[in-house]
């Protein structure tokens, strides 16, 4: 149901009237015919197989409008030290009076992307739509076709930044029924340094709405980059996003996403890598209950040699949820020295949770080294007894076990505050008091 | 301190424990000697409350209370601590957490407030002598990646934070070299006292030259086929188990 989008774009003048540069409207209009013309996927798309998206599809959504909130409702999202940077987002719109902006390091850049498009000198179309091609899948399309407002990140050159980003993307009490494109330009260059959040928070309780983001992240040569995504949208919600990463030689990407919000959530991740002697890790975590679905899509591409990429996804799911893994790793002739591995283990705290989990390994070099495994299980018996032949009742070795199970890949963050906050967000959930 | 009636047990459908009579007193250390399959294990289990058995006769009282209706959580909250002959690996839970976590659980179940982690340290520090280990050992994860003999340790550290009233120790010397063994069971030793009663399972009278036994008992297909004093264990080492397999048979 491509309409209600195509009248929406059409009734903001194919949405590039009076802001932007001059090249954005032919990308917006460009995107707009690619998905009038593909659709919403269906489930004989084998990319969308296990993820039914005609909830979303044949909803109507209106476009997302600007609202008020204070600070004090952000307070339950909030983390770290209350002078760190942070950009927040209301309904897919920068909020300045919320936002905290400190004193940075000379050239960098944090703001939104509609008031940097408006003043743009180039860096904007060297990049926006150049990462994450609006083919990639039908949501990308449509994501770059609104293409409005989000976060903008720019570290110039050999310029750490020590306190981590956190983008708050929030959803308002009011917005339900809405659709948000948030778009966010992350770019890590030569020899810096960052560390990013993104969140995507509701205080739209049980309301119905849907939050389609795509997120572009380049990372120079050499540069260092921590990229954290926390999705925790309400339990009504659908939540569809993309964050496509291009690596520069010689740098280091670190990924970890958090999943436990949304009635239907995607995320694909896409890395290309495309230089040699680059490092990637991504890690994720999805906490399911209810009637959730969480769908994680990776891919990776190892188009040059020696690099190395270690992934590692869990999932913890309850009740009636469901979760989707695709891990996709593709190795191309010239890509020998490759090291790659991928893990996806499934933890099942109830008999009516089911996973669908699909390593694709595409291997067209002979000298690598590439494996993967996927696991679904229940908890261990002997674990239990083990725990329980200790005094601890079955209910709180249940929750020490799939703390533990979870926990292994939170530690794998490396910034300690994103790591406590995590921390924190995963024992919230598991039914741990604060 | 215990006391087991005519105690039958089975896995499926093959009945391994048939009709065991066993009664230990306060402060007493006993040794449960014989051959492979003979049950040993299985009552080590049996009395900690694993899920796997089903008890389908007799009788066990633990300390004036019918230890057959209690969880293994309760079992453990009365005062039973099993040591497993094979301790369970948990990645993901530190030693630390682990051992606090028990603790305080213990601790809860006898209305005594719990410890928080820093006061719980000075707690350890002592408890790391009685099996010779450094604090080292507390960040790790449970048992993973643990030698034969780290598991072992770790099971008898467990049994000192633990403070239990009668602790069964399941082949504890199994797989132990002997420093090993000899730090185990000076371990054990140092934890021997006129209130706290211990059953010592195994195969090998070896461990019993460092832990004396008061009694003797020997198990042949599911059942005490002869109890004595420490001697018998010397006995037995020289002799092997057929003797008492055939002597059982021919009373």
């Amino acid at each position: 149901m491509t309409e209600p989008y195509v009248r929406q774009f059409e009734a903001v003048g194919g949405n590039g009237a009076g802001d932007g540069p001059s090249w954005l409207p032919r990308v917006r209009r460009a995107a707009m015919d690619r998905f009038a013309t593909v659709g919403f996927p269906s489930s004989r798309d084998e990319e969308w197989r296990f993820t039914p998206v005609s909830p979303i599809a044949q909803t109507d959504f209106r476009p997302a409008a600007p609202a008020a909130l204070t600070r004090s409702a952000l307070q339950p999202f909030l983390f770290g030290h209350p002078e760190w940077p942070q950009l927040v987002f209301v309904n897919g719109k920068f909020a300045q009076d919320l936002s905290v902006l400190p004193s940075l390091p000379p050239g960098v850049r944090l703001g939104n992307l509609a008031t940097a498009l408006a003043g743009d000198t180039g860096l904007l179309e060297r990049h926006l739509t150049r990462h994450a091609a609006p083919e990639t899948t039908p949501f990308a399309a449509l994501n770059t076709a609104f293409i409005r407002d989000g976060a903008l990140v720019y570290v110039p050159v050999d310029t750490a930044l020590d306190r981590p980003v956190h983008l708050l993307f929030v959803t308002s009490p009011d917005a339900g029924g809405t659709v948000a494109h948030p778009r966010n330009l992350i770019i890590v260059e030569r020899g810096a340094k960052a560390s990013v959040v993104e969140s995507y928070v509701s205080l739209a309780g049980g309301a119905t709405y849907f939050t389609n983001a795509v997120t572009e992240v380049v990372s120079g040569e050499n540069a260092w980059t921590e990229h954290t995504r926390i999705q925790r949208e309400s339990e009504r919600a659908y939540h569809v996003g993309l964050t496509h990463v291009d690596q520069a030689r010689g740098s280091h990407y670190r990924s970890f996403t958090l999943a436990m919000g949304g009635a239907i959530a995607r995320h694909n991740l896409h890395v290309r890598l495309n230089a040699p002697g680059i490092e990637t890790l991504m890690y994720g975590l999805y906490l399911t209950h209810g009637d959730q679905l969480v769908d994680n899509h990776t891919a990776i591409y190892h188009d040059h040699p020696e690099c190395n990429s270690w992934e590692v996804y869990k999932g913890v799911l309850d009740d009636r949820s469901r979760a989707v893994f695709n891990g996709k790793v593709f190795v191309k002739p010239e890509a020998q020295k490759t090291d790659a591995k991928q893990t996806n283990r499934n933890l099942l705290l109830s008999s009516g949770a089911k996973v669908n989990t699909k390593p694709q390994l595409e291997i067209f070099a002979d000298d690598v080294k590439c494996t993967h495994g996927a696991t679904v299980g229940f908890l261990d018996p002997a674990a239990l007894f083990y725990l329980r032949s200790r005094g601890l009742p079955p209910a709180v070795a249940r929750k020490v076990l799939t703390y533990a199970f979870a926990g292994e890949v939170v530690n794998e963050v490396a910034l300690e505050p994103v790591r406590r906050e995590l921390d924190r967000l995963v024992l919230a959930r598991l039914g741990y008091p604060a | 301190m215990l006391e087991i009636k005519d105690l039958r047990a089975s896995a499926g459908d093959k009945e391994i424990l048939q009709g065991i009579s066993l009664t230990i007193g306060k402060g007493e250390v006993h040794a449960l000697m014989g051959p492979n399959g003979s049950g040993k294990s299985t009552l080590a289990q049996v009395l900690a409350g694993h899920p796997a058995y089903e008890v389908t006769g007799g009788q066990v009282r633990f300390e004036g209370q019918d230890l057959l209706d209690l969880q293994p959580e309760e079992r453990a909250q009365a005062g039973l601590f099993l040591a497993f002959q094979y301790p369970v690996e948990i990645p993901g839970v530190t030693n630390a957490y682990f051992l606090r976590a028990a603790y305080n659980e213990l601790r809860k179940a006898r209305g005594l407030e719990e410890v928080d982690p820093m006061d719980f340290l000075d707690v350890l520090e002592e408890k790391l002598k009685t099996v010779e280990w450094g604090p080292d050992i507390m960040s790790r994860a449970v048992n993973a990646g643990f030698s034969g003999g780290e598991k072992k340790r770790n099971e008898i550290l467990q049994l000192a934070v633990i403070e239990p009233k009668l602790a069964i120790l399941d082949e504890t010397d199994s797989g132990l070299d002997i420093d090993a063994l000899r730090i185990v069971a000076a371990g054990v030793n140092r934890l021997r006292s006129a209130e706290r009663s211990f059953l010592v399972v195994t195969h090998y009278q070896r461990l019993l030259n460092y832990i004396v036994p008061d009694v003797v008992h020997v198990l042949v297909n599911g059942r005490i086929a002869k109890s004595g004093g420490k001697e018998l264990a010397l006995e037995l080492e020289a002799r092997g188990y057929d003797w008492v397999d055939e002597a059982a048979g021919v009373a």
